[in-house]
């Protein structure tokens, strides 16, 4: 390493040619400031001046490409032959849309909404979470948090909710993967998205209405449309868990348009170890793969992508109970109750997942007028639960579901006017959930048909080059047709003999036959203004009116959970929840530093959610039941991001969130809201020395002090009432993350090297947002050394 | 260009097509339970002759919001020695499926345990696993003299194996946990 770095400083140090110009808008020629221009080859990074100039110094003569950026521009690479002091005009193009599919390539990401709070992960960030989950690598955004159970099985929320909340959206498609359960991750492998956008809200109204938490948006990466063949491996050697993985990728374009791309990853993890002890049954095995196809062009295109995931994760023994004295005993203990030595096996308890996800999507432009859109898409979710169980039933999986999802979807964007856009869009959907009775258990989620019909029209008016307003409204249509055994005890219990005694098609003595067939008719709406100034500063204001109907878990949950040992009923009874959700976002960047505020409110009634409300006996002993209830929420929160370059080579960065929850009916702490945390980084980078970059990252994660009160059990093995500490937050912690990236070339290839070690100290901590927090430490150091291969 | 376009409309309108035939509206199969244990029944026979005491739970909606009915057939005489034996039924099969065998079977993962209170003076394994560990389906109980007393009865799923006779030391998963209040004439 040490001698190419001097050799590449030797060959440098004879190149005194420079490059420089002005930076401006393509349509109005206005001078664009703050426009990054970026030598690839070099990755030598200067920013254009106030008058939109730019400078260069130091370049050998020859051939470079250049890739220049601005925050409200598309990226645009360009192509320059440096000879003496050479000056380029570089024009950017305002407009985005109409050249979206032709000349953007590489890191260039459009903003979702007008006016909602909005954050992007590039592709080098996504890069440097090539080895962990979607929700590690959003998790990095401020507002975003995850919802855990282990280091594997981690669910995104968005301003305090997840699961059915948050719409995702995988190139173009709406993710259908069973996102309801807490222990449900998105079938998502990050390394086949090249980069994710997060809408805090409901306000992205094309892709859905219901997005009350919001939307994560993953996108394939643009590419140029000339002669070209590229690709690039990643390989990552990850000491905890003692595996790695390998993520490669390759495209070919040919100028006339037509394209192929092939991804695929594999990621194997053995037993995952806490700083004290091994996380007994914490491996994974994750396999992810796609291929994407088609023919693209400025008037017209169409492209078809498959692409399939599949997941075996072992779920940590000792999380696995009997009852709730098994449950009390693991929350006294300390320490999980089953530590073993390390092994790559997958025992149980263990789910077995794998999504294909296809589609086929066809685009026309016509001319003065617009932009037709035409998708298809298809989904298959299949879903294993293995739980340890007895009499040889350990290969038999407890929990068979399948899902299958098609939706046929069109949109048509006005765009022809400079001032106004206006798009409007129609969706169908048909899904089919399968739960297979050869468990030998109860059904958890009944077998059902879904249909869905949903409509939009948004709009968006450019008032003059400072004010931007926009306003949407949809309309969404659901009806659930299911199939549901209930035993008649649950039945008349629910008190569903008396209000729905019309839903039962078959009385089979214990148990019922049942056809609840329910619609729901969902209204949102959105309305919002931007408000850029010429001194870098930006405004913007978010109303979201969303509704949400219902999912099959909060229906029809019925049943009994063994990793949380605990009994989960859903209502027939419950509605569609409203949530009318404001949001405000103010940033502002100066010469040498800058700063965002993002404050929020969220307002939800006949909000659903699932809480301890009693016991019920067998002859296992006592379980706590959780019940799906309604309610009215308020959630507050302010998201806070500063950065500053301290020096060319010192940069730190800031990022603060807040949010608090509170059921406003019952004057209660809502549950599962996480708690405040505050990260620093402190970064170096000098170009100069082969691209190096250190980062140290601190994070400090609050004790959620706000939480729903415990409640009290009868324990049979103390023969008395006990209170069970399942609402109890850990305490806060700190952690300290730790980076360093180099980058070497290759003649025609790149090769970067970067060293991670997470939980830098080995600190033992517990996450409140973890449900394994019960059992076991949180994940102890963990080193990832990881190669990148450009070619 | 033309012909591609076709193609996609073709594409796109076959599979609405399958979208549309898959729906086969079959009734779903009914599952019953094959794990969960409704039933359990102790008898206990006095050595040397006397009435067979029978205790019994049953919750036979098993995981259901029916909460278990516990049954003892009589009182207990006093300062004998009963030999007790356990049977767990899965009353929500037809037949009810004997889930002892089960247990028998995979001794070396089950072990029943036995906590008392008032006039009972031991409760001693009569069985062990194929390791020489205790398992409990078998055991004996003695008495002292008259007076109230109970036996609660635990079945633990992969405990610590060999352990010091306390659920604490041996851990595992319950399986069955019930208390039978006994009175001792």
């Amino acid at each position: 390493m040490l001698f190419f770095s001097t050799l590449a400083q030797l060959v440098a140090q004879d190149c005194n040619s420079s490059l420089n110009g002005k930076v401006m808008d393509y349509h109005n020629k206005t001078v664009l400031s703050n426009a990054s221009i970026l030598v690839i080859e070099k990755n030598i990074q200067v920013f254009s001046d106030l008058n939109g100039n730019y400078l260069l110094k130091n370049l050998c003569d020859g051939d470079y490409e250049l890739e220049v950026s601005h925050p409200s521009c598309s990226t645009l690479i360009i192509p320059v032959t440096v000879n003496g002091d050479t000056e380029l005009e570089i024009k950017l193009e305002h407009h985005l849309e109409q050249l979206e599919e032709v000349k953007v390539i590489g890191s260039a990401v459009f903003d979702k909404t007008n006016s909602a709070q909005e954050m992007v992960l590039k592709t080098e960030v996504l890069e440097k979470f090539s080895t962990a989950s979607l929700g590690d690598a959003l998790k990095q955004l401020g507002g975003v948090s995850t919802l855990n159970t282990g280091a594997n099985i981690v669910k995104p929320a968005i301003h305090g909710l997840n699961g059915s909340r948050v719409l995702i959206l995988n190139d173009g498609v709406r993710m259908q993967d069973m996102e309801w359960g807490d222990e449900h991750a998105p079938n998502i492998d990050i390394n086949s998205a090249g980069t994710i956008s997060v809408v805090k809200g409901a306000s992205a109204l094309q892709y859905g209405g219901d997005a009350i938490g919001g939307t994560i948006i993953l996108e394939q990466s643009n590419f140029p449309v000339k002669d070209t063949l590229f690709g690039k491996t990643l390989l990552n050697g990850i000491s905890n868990g003692r595996g790695g993985n390998i993520a490669s990728e390759m495209t070919k374009v040919y100028k006339n348009g037509f394209f192929l791309k092939g991804q695929g990853s594999f990621k194997r993890l053995g037993d995952q170890e806490a700083p004290d002890y091994v996380l007994s049954n914490t491996g994974i095995q994750e396999f992810g793969g796609s291929l994407q196809l088609g023919k693209r062009s400025f008037e017209w295109g169409i492209i078809g992508r498959y692409s399939y995931y599949d997941a075996e994760i072992a779920i940590l023994r000792a999380s696995h109970i009997g009852n709730v004295d098994d449950l009390i005993r693991s929350i006294n203990s300390g320490q999980p109750e089953v530590i073993l030595p390390f092994t790559y096996d997958l025992g149980n308890p263990r789910q077995k997942v794998r999504h294909h996800l296809g589609k086929i999507q066809f685009y026309k432009r016509f001319e003065g007028l617009g932009k037709l859109n035409i998708q298809y898409d298809f989904q298959n979710n299949r879903r294993f639960e293995f739980d340890v169980r007895r009499g040889e039933r350990s290969d038999q999986a407890s929990i068979d579901l399948e899902l299958k999802t098609h939706t046929l979807s069109t949109d048509f964007k006005w765009d022809s006017n400079d001032s106004f856009e206006l798009q409007f869009g129609l969706m169908g959907r048909y899904q089919d959930n399968f739960a297979n009775p050869a468990t030998g258990v109860r059904r958890l989620i009944p077998d059902y048909e879904k249909y869905d019909f949903g409509s939009f029209l948004i709009g968006e008016y450019r008032l003059n080059t400072e004010w931007t307003l926009d306003a949407g409204i949809r309309y969404d249509y659901t009806k659930v047709d299911a199939l549901k055994f209930y035993q008649t005890t649950r039945w008349e219990e629910r008190g569903y003999d008396i209000e729905f005694p019309e839903l039962v098609i078959d009385d089979r003595g214990t148990q019922l036959l049942t056809n609840p067939v329910f619609d729901y008719n969902n209204i949102s709406a959105t309305v919002g203004f931007n408000y850029k100034s010429n001194n870098d500063e930006n405004l913007k204001f978010n109303y979201a009116l969303a509704q949400r109907a219902p999912n099959p878990s909060e229906l029809f949950s019925d049943g009994l959970h063994h990793s949380a040992a605990r009994i989960e009923l859903g209502d027939i009874r419950i509605s569609s929840e409203t949530s009318n959700k404001l949001m405000f976002s103010y940033d502002k960047t100066f010469k040498n530093w800058g700063f965002t505020i993002e404050p929020y409110a969220n307002f939800i009634s006949d909000f659903i959610l699932l809480e301890p409300t009693g016991v019920e006996f067998t002859l296992r002993g006592a379980f706590p039941v959780w019940n799906y209830r309604q309610t009215a929420v308020r959630i507050l929160g302010i998201d806070m991001s500063a950065y500053s370059d301290w020096t060319t080579n010192w940069r730190s960065e800031h990022i603060f969130s807040l949010v608090k929850g509170q059921d406003v009916a019952n004057d209660l702490a809502l549950i599962n809201i996480p708690a405040a945390n505050f990260s620093n980084t402190l970064l170096f980078s000098k170009p100069e020395w082969k691209g190096l970059e250190l980062s140290l990252q601190s994070q400090y994660v609050f004790q959620q002090n706000e939480v729903p009160p415990n409640i009290s059990v009868f324990s049979p093995e103390q023969q008395e009432e006990v209170i069970l500490a399942i609402n109890t937050a850990p305490e806060a912690y700190h952690v300290l993350n730790f980076n360093s990236k180099m980058v070497f070339n290759l003649g025609s290839s790149a090769l970067t090297t970067s060293i991670t070690v997470n939980n830098l100290l080995n600190t033992n901590y517990r996450e409140y947002l973890n449900r394994q927090r019960f059992f076991a430490d949180d994940l102890g150091r963990n080193i990832i050394l990881q190669l990148k291969l450009n070619y | 260009m033309k012909t591609i376009k076709f193609l996609s409309i073709l594409a796109l309108s076959g599979a609405l097509f399958t979208s549309c035939s898959d729906d086969d509206d079959n009734t779903p199969e009914e599952v019953n339970e094959e794990e969960v244990i409704t039933t359990m029944t102790v008898a206990l026979v006095p050595q040397g002759g006397g009435d067979t005491i029978t205790l019994q739970s049953r919750d036979i909606d098993g995981d259901g919001p029916g909460a278990p009915v516990v049954t003892v057939s009589g009182s207990l005489a006093g300062n004998t020695t009963y030999v007790g034996g356990i049977v767990l039924l899965n009353e929500t099969e037809t037949p009810a499926e004997d889930i002892t065998e089960e247990v028998a079977e995979e001794d070396d993962e089950h072990q029943f345990f036995f906590q008392t209170t008032g006039s009972i003076a031991a409760v001693n394994y009569g069985d062990t696993d194929g390791d020489g560990n205790p398992l409990g389906i078998i055991f004996s109980l003695d008495t002292d003299t008259a007076g109230a007393a109970s036996i609660t009865i635990t079945l633990r799923h992969e405990p610590k194996k060999p352990n010091d006779g306390t659920l604490a030391d041996a851990g595992g998963e319950t399986d069955i946990t019930q208390t039978f209040d006994l009175t001792i004439q």
